[in-house]
């Protein structure tokens, strides 16, 4: 059986959303070009029509917010916005509108749109078009925040943003572009109101929850180390997100390591230790919890610094070990 | 076609509720019944007014935070508007949305917000949904002069034209943002350039003058069904009060004056229809004033039902933070 790419998952996702559900629209900057968006919607605008792959205008927020108004009228439409950078000028109506709509109107309306926000990083492409800002909008109540890093994963959870009726940030990185597995095209659309992290690895002495590409890095790693028996969680939804796997998993093995190819000042590593430490004050743990992430600076430019600033499995791996002091 | 006597009297009815209504709400928030911030439009009532009498319940019409004759014109319900206003669970929002979140979807009220120009491109994208899915229906924005110097307008404006999307611009001009004449914010050139920069069709109106409001309007939007593409339509008017509550805030700003109030108050729009029908109908006046005490005295009664009704349960403190529990 044939292993798909989560890009190819992603493509996938779109296909069945759009062949399936005619309520379904995409719209955003670089949806005719491939180098905008990798092969994750290669000749969608074919097969479906310009029509419904609407390639836009240079505008993030009046094409966001259009797309805020298109699902307030009844439709689900999925915006698509190339680097996660020019999200930002969306601010305004993915937060105060999207993320407010149905609150404001006690459920009376509702905005089911789902934002496809890329993360696309390294390759000295420096400050403005490398950051992993989704800390932001998981602090936002309204907003659900999924980042998938499974091909499974990726495909279903598009296809259950999209279904989804309250609005979602479905975050993807460029860098997990050709992680491949087996992928089920019969999606499994989940619930995203109970939907969770995954254990992915089980193990004794060891949590380490990942976040996004963290879940690649931590694999390596834990190749480096094979002393180690870990529980490994892919946290899989950053907002909102019930911990209690996370915590069960802690009670177990005393030892806990988040790694988060982010910022990490107040950022989703900060949360999953926090919310660790005030939910069990029975969870005595073995030695002090480590958040692996980004320094807290800009991203370089050079590819000498960029080797620096990101994460790498040994490095991780050292930290792992210094835990049990191997 | 010569409008009838029916179609002129309604809309002079609901050009006296709104007024009516913004009143109560205006003595309402002086002497702290209302709790929290109005924006008023009174003098500004014969735009929303003109505009929905060729509006239907199916398009989608989009306000701003000075909204209730936009909603009123569509869903004229004191008693529901009194009670968001007052933030209780018989309101329009069920008291979630107060004053400034107003919604009726049923009769195609689809929201107002109080960020400035937000809304804008929210009526573009149900203006993208009525031209995907083939339907006649149009979208309607409400915005102020102000909302003219956001950003997101002439995206708006650019994203409405390239796609050819049937959406309504109102542009209600009253000369003044919060405080701010607009020859204190923009180059004395008309509104309309905008529209022009954009390829976009407009038209400019006396805003208070319900009858060109409302004509101009209805061929406009008769087109728009027919053959989706936006327009920019400005209405010149005036509010009588300041930017919010119940003060007329003259000499706050720089320019407005007492004299500019009155010269525009002497162009009321609600006398100035009242006047039209007595030339045209001397033999009516009387169904007219009857018509304005049964409001008044709805209004009153709906005031006073809004005032002791309940305050939204403690329960649904969290209900609607997501659309899916």
């Amino acid at each position: 059986m044939q292993d798909s790419t989560y890009s190819d998952a992603i493509r996938l996702a779109f296909d069945y959303l759009l062949s399936n559900h005619p309520d379904v629209f995409v719209i955003g900057q670089g949806l005719w070009s491939p180098w905008y968006v990798g092969n994750t919607m290669t000749n969608l605008e074919i097969l479906y029509g310009t029509d419904r792959l609407i390639d836009t205008p240079v505008s993030e927020a009046a094409v966001t917010a259009a797309a805020i108004g298109a699902s307030i009228a009844g439709m689900r439409p999925i915006v698509v916005h190339p680097r996660m950078d020019f999200m930002l000028y969306a601010f305004d109506p993915i937060i105060n509108q999207a993320a407010k709509w149905s609150q404001i109107f006690s459920s009376q309306s509702k905005a089911p749109l789902t934002i496809r926000a890329i993360i696309n990083r390294r390759g000295e492409q420096g400050a403005q078009h490398s950051q992993s800002l989704y800390h932001m909008f998981a602090s936002v109540p309204g907003l659900r925040v999924v980042f998938p890093t499974t091909p499974q994963d990726a495909f279903d959870f598009l296809i259950s943003s999209v279904l989804s009726d309250d609005p979602v940030i479905y975050v993807d990185d460029r860098s997990l572009y050709e992680e491949a597995s087996y992928l089920n095209t019969i999606p499994t659309v989940h619930n995203l109101v109970s939907l969770g992290p995954k254990l992915t690895t089980s193990g004794l002495d060891l949590t380490v929850v990942t976040i996004g590409r963290g879940r690649v890095v931590t694999r390596e790693a834990l190749l480096k180390c094979p002393e180690i028996s870990a529980d490994t969680i892919d946290l899989r939804v950053l907002s909102p997100c019930n911990y209690e796997i996370i915590y069960e998993s802690v009670q177990k093995t005393g030892r806990l390591v988040v790694v988060d190819e982010a910022w990490g000042f107040s950022g989703i590593a900060s949360e999953v230790v926090s919310s660790v430490a005030c939910h069990s004050p029975q969870i005595h743990l073995k030695s002090p919890p480590v958040k692996y992430h980004l320094p807290h600076s800009a991203a370089p430019t050079s590819s000498t610094l960029e080797d620096a600033y990101y994460l790498n499995s040994s490095q991780l791996a050292s930290i792992m070990k210094s835990l049990f002091s191997l | 076609m010569a409008d009838s006597f029916e179609s002129l009297s309604k809309a002079y009815g609901l050009l006296y509720i709104i007024r009516s209504c913004e009143q109560y709400i205006a003595d309402g928030r002086e002497n702290g019944l209302v709790h929290g911030p109005v924006h008023l439009g009174i003098g500004q009532e014969a735009v929303a007014v003109g505009v929905s009498a060729s509006l239907r319940n199916s398009d989608f019409v989009f306000g701003n935070h000075r909204s209730h004759g936009h909603l009123l014109a569509l869903d004229p319900d004191p008693f529901r508007l009194f009670s968001e206003v007052l933030a209780r669970s018989s309101g329009f929002s069920r008291g979630s949305g107060g004053s400034m979140h107003l919604t009726s979807p049923q009769t195609g009220f689809h929201g107002s917000v109080p960020i400035v120009a937000a809304t804008i491109p929210l009526a573009v994208g149900a203006a993208l949904r009525n031209k995907l899915v083939n339907s006649s229906d149009i979208a309607v924005a409400y915005f102020g002069d102000g909302a003219t110097e956001e950003g997101i307008f002439h995206e708006s404006l650019n994203l409405a034209s390239t796609l050819s999307l049937p959406v309504l611009f109102v542009l209600e001009n009253n000369f003044y943002s919060s405080h701010l004449h607009i020859s204190q914010r923009q180059p004395d050139l008309p509104m309309t350039r905008y529209a022009d920069a954009h390829g976009i069709k407009y038209r400019s109106v006396n805003g208070n003058d319900y009858m060109n409001v409302k004509d101009v309007s209805s061929r406009l939007i008769s087109h728009m069904r027919s053959s989706p593409h936006p327009v920019l339509l400005e209405c010149q008017t005036y509010r009588w009060l300041g930017h919010v509550d119940w003060r007329s805030d003259v000499d706050v700003g720089v320019t407005r004056s007492k004299y500019e109030l009155a010269q525009w108050k002497s162009r009321d729009c609600i006398s100035h229809l009242k006047s039209f029908i007595q030339t045209c109908w001397p033999e009516s006046m009387s169904s007219l004033v009857s018509l304005e005490n049964q409001i008044k005295s709805d209004v009153n009664d709906a005031w006073h039902r809004a005032l002791s009704s309940p305050t939204p349960d403690i329960s649904t403190l969290l209900a609607h933070t997501y659309y899916s529990n």
